[in-house]
């Protein structure tokens, strides 16, 4: 029930970044920053919610290389754009990312233990599934400024990586 | 010359005390610093004539915090961004290694007697 719930969830966010290929034009260098740095900034707080829930010490290793990793390149991220002067913009699928995200921390605020840890790695596989399509089909292609594209398949390497870790993570928990 | 006729007793006397000494200072003397670059979540190529000895500078050139850390945990560094750490293999052998922080990353050492 839970993970329909969640696979529902996920898929309003798979839905909007699929809605990107087809815009007109597809989103600029200031939308592809927004996207990309509020993909961050949702798995950041995916990540404190789970070291503020979880007991399971592998659950918060993870999470805590979450946390780590994308603060790291959000943090290259914001340093990039004040340098190339690019303001990034709020746009629809950023706001739909968001949505889906809240709404992921409220339903999984109300799970414990076990249920949680599960819950948790689950959406991670997802999220970073999701994220890196809309990387790999749509934003990197979509990037006209070089760096900026750089640091989106950087972005790619990282989600990939963590994408498998949370699939070798949701495989041990059962 | 004096080095071609020691090469040549190493061969007809390998045994001998003071002909093996000779060449492990050879040896020690030759020593190499070999590097291998961590960027884009990856291990850079790992080098191809290690041996026992040599030391092995490790160079995260990534954003992103990693470990070099070897399956058997003869070696273990934590490398903070654009930092460097070292390690140095004492048992020749095929040594893998891989991230801690990310599984995914992972490589091999074939490190040869000194």
């Amino acid at each position: 029930m839970m993970i329909g719930k969640i696979a529902l969830t996920l898929a309003t966010g798979v839905v909007a970044l699929a809605g990107l290929a087809a815009a007109a034009g597809g989103p600029g260098d200031a939308e592809i920053a927004h996207i990309a740095y509020t993909a961050g900034v949702i798995d950041i707080a995916a990540g404190e919610q789970a070291l503020h829930k979880s007991r399971n010490g592998t659950v918060r290793a993870f999470a805590q290389e979450m946390v780590r990793d994308h603060g790291a390149v959000n943090e290259q991220a914001l340093a990039l754009v004040n340098e190339l002067g690019v303001t990034p913009r709020d746009n629809a699928t950023s706001r739909a990312l968001k949505e889906a995200a809240d709404e992921e921390i409220r339903k999984l605020s109300s799970l414990e233990g076990t249920a949680f840890d599960r819950a948790y790695v689950t959406n991670e596989v997802s999220f970073h599934r999701t994220v890196n399509e809309a990387l790999r089909k749509t934003l990197i292609p979509g990037a006209q400024n070089g760096r900026l594209r750089a640091l989106l398949e950087t972005g790619l390497s990282l989600f990939s990586e963590h994408q498998m870790h949370a699939e070798g993570l949701a495989a041990k928990l059962g | 010359m004096l080095s071609r006729l020691t090469f040549a007793l190493m061969l007809v006397t390998p045994a001998a005390g003071w002909v093996v000494t000779t060449g492990t200072q050879e040896r020690r003397q030759a020593a190499a610093i070999h590097t291998i670059v961590i960027d884009k979540m990856a291990f850079g190529v790992a080098p191809a004539k290690l041996h026992v000895g040599d030391t092995i500078i490790w160079v995260n050139h990534d954003l992103f915090r990693h470990t070099a850390t070897a399956d058997d945990r003869s070696f273990d560094v934590d490398i903070l961004p654009g930092k460097s750490a070292r390690t140095v293999p004492l048992r020749a052998g095929i040594v893998s290694f891989h991230c801690t922080y990310h599984p995914g990353m992972k490589g091999t050492l074939m490190i040869a007697p000194a």
